[in-house]
Parts: C-alpha cells; structure tokens; sequence
C-alpha cells in the first residue's frame, strides 16, 4: 500500500476513535473545550508516531532475532511508557507553557489504547520502518481530528436544552454515535476509487 | 466480618460496575461487543488478569516504592496478559482470532490499571482477589449486555459456544432476515452506549427522588 493509502486509512477509513474505538477514554473525557482536546490531539500524534518507529525498532532489532515475540505486549508497553516520560521531559525543558496547557493529559498518553494499539497493529501489518511511522502519525492525525470535531460539537450542546437523563456523557455518546455514521461513508472503496491500493 | 468480604464481590456487579456506573475500560467495551460470545470470552479474560493482578499487587503492596508504583503496576499487568493470550492462543484459537488486536489492548484497560491503584494496593489479599472478580464479573455482565443488545437487533442471532453438533448460533425468527444493521456496526456501538447510560441515569435519578 502506497504511504498515501496508509495515510488515508488510519486518518478516515480505520479512523481510531470512531471506528476502531481505540482511545475512548480521553475522547470522552478531554473533549470538553477545544483548547485542550487540541493539546491532547497533538500530544498524541507525537507519542503515536514515536513509539510507533521505536516498538518497531525494537520487535525487529531485539524480539524477532531472538525468538522472543512472545514479550511483545510487555516490551512495548515499557518502551510507550518511557517515550512518553521522554516526551514529558523534553517538552517540560523547552517549551515549559505548552507542558503547562497539557498538564495532566501527558502522563495519561501511557493508558491509552490508541498508542499500543497503533504499535501492534503496525507489526501485524508487516509494515516497514517508514510505513510504520507514516501509519502511527495518521492514527494520531484521525484521533486529533475526531477529538477537535467532538469539542466544537461539546461546546455547542452546553448551550442546548437536553434532557436531564442524557446530559454529559449519555449525549457525548450519540453525538459521536451520528458522527460515526457519517464517517460510514470513509470504507475501503474509497481506497479503490482513489487508486490507493 | 463475612459479610464485608461479601460485599467486595458484589459491589462490582451491579452497584459500581465497572462499564455502566465508573464507565471504565470502554474500548473494548464497544469493539469486542458484536457477539455475545466474544463478550464472554473477552469479560473471563479480564476476569482472569484483573483477579490474578489485584493479588500480586497486593501482596507486593509494601515492596514496590510508591514513585514507580504505575509502571510496575503494568508490568505486573502485562505479565499476565501475556499468560492469558498464550492460553488463549493454545486452547481457544477461533476466540483469540475474534478477539485479535483487543486481547493485547486488556494490559491498557483502564478497570484493571483502576483497580490496583484505588484498591488492590491499600486492601489485604482476600478483599482484593474477591474485588477482583467482582469487578471482573460486573465488567463481564455489563459488556453482555450490550453485546446481546447489538447482536439481537444488529444481526438478530445470539451466538454462544458451540457445543457437539448445535452450532451454537440462536436465531430469532424475523430479525434474522431483516436485522438493523447498523446497530452491529461502528456507529452503533456509540449509540446504544448512549442509550444505555441515559438510560441508568435516568433510573438513578428516579430512586433519588423516591428517598
């Protein structure tokens, strides 16, 4: 698949949070303003497309060499949780206002679905060193873009009258639920119609 | 004194259950619930890693220095999961294939890493195994349910295991023929979990009043 395809796939067909459910948690529970869901996203998309090139680094440099695949899921949930203190670390010695805007969502990154996700499906993938990369930043790209989407959604039901049962989360559910309808119209023919394949 | 260790089983079934009231662990909430045996298959998975980790999290409770508790916290976790995919990938392949990428994902399931951090590592062995497989049971329950609402309505089957020459499949007269697809989808998923919150806030709400 060409780096294009890979690209369209994660940010729109396999999108993370709508159609593979990957990442739930802070969609749901970061996605009040759109300030924050905009740190969240970028965030993401950074750790995403990090640990996606070093989990594949080490499965085919450490793990496979040695017959070790079975440590897979432990191997690269240490190498998310320490690229993610890295991440903090780096962030917080250069630009310590956005480590402030972020605050706790960074170390929350390590929890989420989404990044081991990313890192297992790119080994099952069998993709190369730079497919890897290209598919672990367009996961984040289709996380941020949900997660910004469903902000300005958020934003605008606070000022709509909703019944008292379905307010707060209930509501965030069904809105995401309609959004996921229409990305319905993102499958895999639309690869094929591109020429992607 | 049996009567509180009864309560730490059975506090996570319906009272604080993991998916419906804490809304812990939702992604593979809403991915693993098409079929109402990959429910089950996933809710004993989880059951089998939130139980064993709530023990030897709490038994390790007074060894592991606070500062680095999470990361050991996953190693611990991710020990085990790596024992269940083994299992599974050795006595269940046709559930390992259904469950795929998700039974990984069991190391990053909010309920477990919750669990140890809320209860396992302040509470004695016993309270922890028995929270452990409350709360294992409740998340079971609550991700059947959806499953059995999603597949009934998307599909109109129930699929269970199969056992000898029943193929394990239910098939409910009428929806089998013209099911509303789009439950069993993506989209669906996200709207019956709305339904469904709405649903027991609505039911919370009313009790309140009746006090």
């Amino acid at each position: 698949m060409s780096y294009i395809g890979i690209l369209v796939t994660y940010i729109f067909v396999n999108n993370f949070i709508l159609v593979k459910f990957m990442g739930i948690c802070p969609f749901i529970g970061v996605s009040k303003n759109s300030s924050s869901a905009i740190g969240m996203g970028v965030a993401v998309t950074f750790v995403t497309s990090v640990t996606s090139v070093v989990c594949w680094m080490v499965y085919h440099g450490l793990l496979a060499p040695f017959g070790l695949e079975y440590l897979r899921t432990i191997s690269f949930i240490l190498v998310i949780a320490a690229m993610v203190q890295l991440v903090e670390m780096v962030i917080r010695k250069f630009s310590p206002s956005l480590y402030k805007a972020l605050g706790i969502y960074l170390p929350l990154i390590t929890t989420n679905c989404a990044v081991l996700g990313i890192a297992i499906i790119n080994i099952d993938s069998g993709y190369n060193l730079l497919e890897s990369f290209v598919a672990g930043a367009a996961a984040g790209l289709g996380f941020t873009m949900a997660i910004i989407l469903m902000s300005n959604i958020r934003e605008k039901l606070e000022l709509t009258p909703v019944r008292k049962s379905f307010k707060g989360v209930p509501i965030t559910f069904i809105s995401a639920g309609i959004m996921a309808l229409a990305f319905m119209a993102f499958d895999s023919s639309l690869l094929t119609n591109l020429g992607l394949v | 004194m049996k009567n509180s260790h009864l309560k730490e089983l059975t506090k996570g079934i319906w009272k604080e259950n993991p998916i419906f009231v804490i809304m812990l662990g939702m992604c593979p909430t809403l991915a693993v619930s098409t079929q109402v045996s990959n429910a089950l298959g996933m809710g004993l998975g989880v059951v089998f890693v939130l139980t064993l980790s709530n023990i030897f999290i709490s038994l390790l409770k007074k060894v592991i220095p606070d500062s680095i508790r999470i990361p050991s916290y996953i190693v611990i976790i991710a020990s085990f999961v790596t024992i269940l995919e083994m299992l599974m990938h050795a006595y269940m392949p046709s559930l390992y294939d259904a469950l795929g990428i998700y039974l990984s994902l069991i190391v990053v399931n909010c309920v477990i890493l919750g669990r140890a951090e809320a209860f396992a590592n302040k509470n004695s062995v016993l309270d922890s195994a028995l929270d452990g497989i409350g709360m294992g049971l409740g998340f079971t329950l609550g991700l059947t349910i959806i499953a059995l609402i999603r597949e009934v309505l998307g599909s109109g089957t129930i699929t269970l295991f199969a056992i000898g020459s029943w193929d394990g499949v239910i098939r409910i007269p009428g929806l089998v023929s013209t099911p509303i697809r789009v439950v069993g989808m993506s989209a669906g998923a996200l709207l019956v979990m709305g339904l469904l919150k709405a649903f027991f806030t609505w039911k919370e709400s009313k009790k309140g009043e009746e006090k």
